[in-house]
């Protein structure tokens, strides 16, 4: 643990130059979304879109609320988040697609 | 006097355990909408050709703009913290405005596009829409309950954001609490600030018996304590912030982009 005496700060600070990276990289990733929704990928374009919103997901989580600069317990009980919302839609699919 | 100085001084921050608290109802939220999503998933399996036919009936380019809108909110957001953690207030105030009028600007966008599908007569229970095939009602109130609960997340924000303005904004702070079992004895007597030359600068009224305690308030200067305790709430209200735009980084494609 920190002590509070030792440093000022509650939190590891960032520039403001890697927020304004990263909200152009979600920008482009937007944009990214939106030209291949346009493009006939069928059944895949649902596929594609999931992933890039997880991507965004990601860049958000790790620099806007600071995951990455947090101590490892954060990305665990992330993980273990993601993890049971994973079970939970696997099992009800596994169940859907056998009736 | 002097106790009750150190009393209220040993003030304890746990930033980090307050983080993960937050976090740990962040995980609640994001399995209540993980839910709802679990729900268009399978419903979109169901009835594919209905869900592309209602995506293609909303307005993308107000679906894009919000996600522009929101986007950008999260980074003045971040911002707002970025500028507190480095003792910039007003600053920091300014990024928090921003971020509120973001949110205005979304809720506007949401409320026009709404209010044009319900003049249209498209709203769950409406005798237009059940009309219409199993699989675009079943699409249409997901739609409503979906970004509906999305939007009440963002006015619960803006109005944690107004909370963090005041707080910004208070330019006071408690230097001294008086608990009751230290003033009993204070009743039909007054209180006296004094200079150090014992030069009368205000004196109180008389305190009568129903004075259970003092606090003495200074005016007018915005502390390192309060700062911190700013930045610890600030932090937190941020994560709420981009928890509602990371729910909108899925809504938008689910709901506005599976048609093209």
């Amino acid at each position: 643990m920190v002590h509070q005496n030792e440093h000022q700060h509650t939190q590891h600070i960032v520039g403001y130059g890697t927020y304004i990276m990263v909200w152009l990289a979600l920008l482009m990733l937007t944009a990214l979304t939106v030209t291949v929704a346009g493009m006939n990928f069928k059944n895949f374009a649902i596929v594609i879109a999931i992933l890039i919103a997880g991507l965004k997901s990601i860049l958000v989580m790790n620099y806007f609320m600071h995951l990455k600069f947090e101590p490892p317990i954060f990305r665990t009980m992330v993980y273990i988040t993601v993890f049971t919302l994973a079970i939970i839609i696997g099992l009800t699919f596994t169940d859907i697609s056998f009736r | 006097m002097s106790q009750a100085a150190e009393l209220t001084m040993e003030k304890h921050y746990d930033p980090i355990g307050s983080r993960i608290g937050m976090w740990l109802f962040l995980f609640t939220e994001f399995l209540l909408f993980g839910g709802l999503f679990l729900l268009y998933a399978i419903y979109l399996n169901k009835y594919p050709e209905e869900f592309h036919y209602g995506s293609s009936q909303l307005d993308q380019f107000v679906g894009a703009m919000n996600t522009i809108i929101l986007l950008t909110s999260s980074l003045t957001m971040v911002l707002a913290v970025g500028a507190l953690q480095r003792d910039r207030r007003k600053l920091s105030i300014f990024f928090l405005v921003t971020t509120f009028t973001f949110g205005a600007a979304f809720l506007i966008n949401k409320y026009f596009e709404w209010g044009h599908k319900i003049e249209l007569g498209i709203y769950p229970g409406s005798q237009e829409l059940t009309q219409h095939p199993q699989g675009e009602i079943v699409f249409y109130g997901l739609y409503y309950a979906m970004t509906g609960l999305h939007g009440l997340h963002v006015i619960i924000g803006m109005v944690i954001m107004l909370f963090l303005l005041y707080f910004l904004l208070k330019k006071s702070h408690r230097a001294l609490s008086i608990k009751s079992n230290q003033i009993q004895n204070l009743n039909g007597k007054r209180l006296l600030l004094s200079d150090e030359t014992g030069k009368k600068l205000w004196k109180s009224q008389e305190i009568t018996s129903e004075v259970t305690g003092m606090d003495v308030v200074v005016k007018g200067v915005f502390t390192e304590e309060q700062l911190k305790s700013s930045e610890v709430k600030l932090e937190n209200s941020g994560l709420y912030w981009h928890l509602v735009d990371i729910i909108w980084i899925f809504l938008f494609p689910l709901f506005y982009l599976v048609s093209m």
